[in-house]
């Protein structure tokens, strides 16, 4: 690190403070997903249609051992929220910034590329702080009733799980070309909902879905939300299966991730 | 090739600077070498450029301008050489550098999504002591559409807007690669303006350009770049006058095709004890140049021996030599 002592806090050329500046960033980042039309559809109109769609209507048919509906679909959308948000808001956003060399010109503020990588992850963390809001007033307003001793743990699989997808998008959004990231990020998000145990848990999926999900990051991120909301508790596997990913994913995009 | 006509010494850009000049520097580029896919972008460049002074660097598309101030500004690693900005390695010191270096990209780099007014604000907030938003925004005419979202606005006002976002934090060094680049005239004066105050401020402002009157107005010392090498380096006078000698060029333009040798021959006969001083090119068909001490009598045997020829000149201006004239001596004339 360097030695150099910096000037006086009023000189020019003098940097705002590390935690201003990754704040600044945080709230910019936010306002971005929030005024954007199409990121708003994704991270909440989307969520919201499927938890009424699958709570009110039985198009999809779920076996939900005899619990209440809403209680059972209620933690399969908050991962779904978790996953439009970390993963495909964010891959397409980075996608277009680093093509539009804004990551570049941020790099060389005194923001620089840490800074950056913070404040996108706390604006990802902050447009699922509105998603949990919106989505869970709609669902109390259908009746759900969360395990109360499960929220926290729910909270820290909401935590790994962005990781887990922030990791994906970032790794997506640095090797391909926005227009590639822009179409496989949404195509990725229809098949994880069909068939990736985002939902539906991987067990009432047909065939060879039900091994493949119980090993996907979305089957263990839906697994692992539903355990902690609907009380069961967090199954060791799903955070196991979590974890890894998440490491696996994490080292993939500092590895292979491209500025420019 | 030309090698380089700067005067040789006190700024030739190839000779080693002396550890106090180098201290003095903003930006020291020694022998800088960058390779893509094995090819060599930058070929061993050397580069100064002091603070309170503006340095242009100057050279045809490709020539690797563009690599070599994103090497200074720590957004690409050397492969060899070494590259000092306010005596630190904009790469492993990039921490400490990069809230006393100002950037303009090349391709902007701004949100698209976001309001101009909302980019120079986010920007500024990444500085304890930004200039004051209203005055820079003013300068530069931004309010007129602070309220745009950067997808909408025009070439120029992008422009305006990077530039506004590189000198925003009062940065000691700036680096501008291609600052007026799509911008309406009174864009680029505003930008020149503006330029030139960071310079009296004390600020080194490096900036690319192919534009050669904008290296000719506003740099203090250029640096000639021509496939990944300084050709060139010194003041606009040094340039233009390497022999200190104040040439003037006679243009003009007549029937394709004349005996160019005889033409400078006339013209020698004209100004006598300088045979052999008038160099007469045709550089684009129809239109010719003569170099050379362009007085009364070389004017006078020009249109004479037009007149012998029974040659009409359509056009016919007497001016001083143009940075124009150096580089395309110095890169040659081929597109590419």
């Amino acid at each position: 690190m360097t030695t150099t002592t910096p000037p006086a806090p009023s000189a020019p050329g003098t940097a705002a403070p590390a935690w201003r500046r990754v704040l600044a960033q945080t709230g910019f980042e936010t306002r971005a997903v929030l005024r954007n039309g199409e990121q708003l559809l994704v991270t909440i109109v989307l969520p919201v249609l499927v938890l009424i769609g699958l709570t009110r209507t039985s198009v999809v048919e779920i076996d939900t051992g005899g619990l209440a509906r809403i209680d059972f679909v209620t933690p399969g959308v908050l991962a779904l929220a978790c996953v439009s948000t970390a993963f495909t808001s964010q891959a397409i956003a980075t996608a277009f910034d680093r093509r539009n060399g804004v990551l570049r010109l941020l790099a060389t503020t005194p923001l620089g590329r840490g800074g950056l990588l913070a404040g996108k992850l706390l604006g990802v963390l902050a447009v699922e702080l509105v998603q949990v809001v919106v989505i869970g007033a709609v669902a109390l307003a259908l009746g759900w009733q969360p395990a109360p001793g499960g929220v926290l743990a729910a909270a820290g699989v909401g935590l790994l799980g962005t990781a887990c997808f922030t990791a994906l998008a970032l790794l997506l959004a640095g090797t391909l070309r926005a227009e590639g990231v822009l179409a496989l990020a949404n195509l990725v998000l229809v098949l994880l909902v069909v068939g990736g145990g985002l939902l539906v848990p991987p067990e009432q999926l047909p065939g060879p879905l039900e091994h493949l999900a119980t090993f996907l990051p979305s089957g263990a991120l839906g697994e692992a939300m539903r355990g902690a909301l609907l009380g069961t508790g967090v199954p060791p596997l799903a955070l196991a299966v979590l974890a890894a990913w998440t490491a696996l994913l994490a080292w993939a995009a500092a590895r292979f991730f491209r500025w420019q | 090739m030309p090698t380089s006509i700067a005067p040789s010494g006190a700024d030739g850009a190839a000779a080693p600077l002396r550890p106090a000049e180098a201290a003095r520097a903003a930006v020291h580029v020694q022998g800088l070498v960058k390779r893509y896919d094995g090819r060599d972008v930058v070929a061993g460049l050397d580069l100064v450029a002091d603070a309170g002074a503006v340095t242009a660097v100057l050279g045809p598309n490709g020539a690797g301008k563009t690599t070599t101030v994103e090497c200074c500004e720590g957004l690409r690693t050397p492969d060899g050489g070494t590259v000092r900005v306010l005596g630190l390695d904009p790469v492993a010191d990039a921490r400490a550098l990069r809230p006393r270096v100002g950037v303009m990209l090349q391709d902007g780099g701004l949100p698209t999504g976001a309001r101009a007014g909302e980019v120079l604000r986010h920007v500024a907030a990444m500085y304890a002591a930004p200039r004051d938003l209203g005055e820079l925004g003013e300068r530069l005419g931004i309010g007129s559409f602070a309220r745009t979202t950067v997808r909408r606005l025009s070439g120029g006002q992008r422009q305006r807007l990077s530039l506004a976002a590189a000198v925003v934090g009062r940065p000691e060094v700036v680096f501008l690669d291609e600052p007026s680049a799509g911008m309406d005239p009174q864009s680029r004066h505003a930008v020149w303006d503006l330029v030139r105050e960071l310079r009296d401020e004390g600020a080194a402002v490096v900036l690319t350009t192919h534009l050669m009157d904008e290296a000719e107005d506003l740099a203090d010392r250029v640096h000639v770049v021509d496939h990944g090498r300084v050709i060139a380096s010194g003041s606009v006078p040094d340039l233009l006058f390497p022999d200190a000698q104040d040439d003037r060029t006679l243009r003009f333009d007549a029937a394709a095709g004349l005996d160019v040798t005889a033409v400078a021959a006339a013209l020698d006969a004209a100004t006598p004890g300088t045979t052999g001083a008038w160099l007469v090119t045709e550089p684009q068909r129809g239109s010719y140049v003569g170099t050379g001490p362009a007085g009364p009598r070389a004017l006078a045997a020009l249109t004479a021996w037009l007149a012998d020829h029974d040659v009409l000149a359509s056009r016919l201006t007497v001016g001083r030599r143009t940075l124009e004239d150096v580089f395309l001596d110095l890169t040659g004339r081929h597109l590419r």
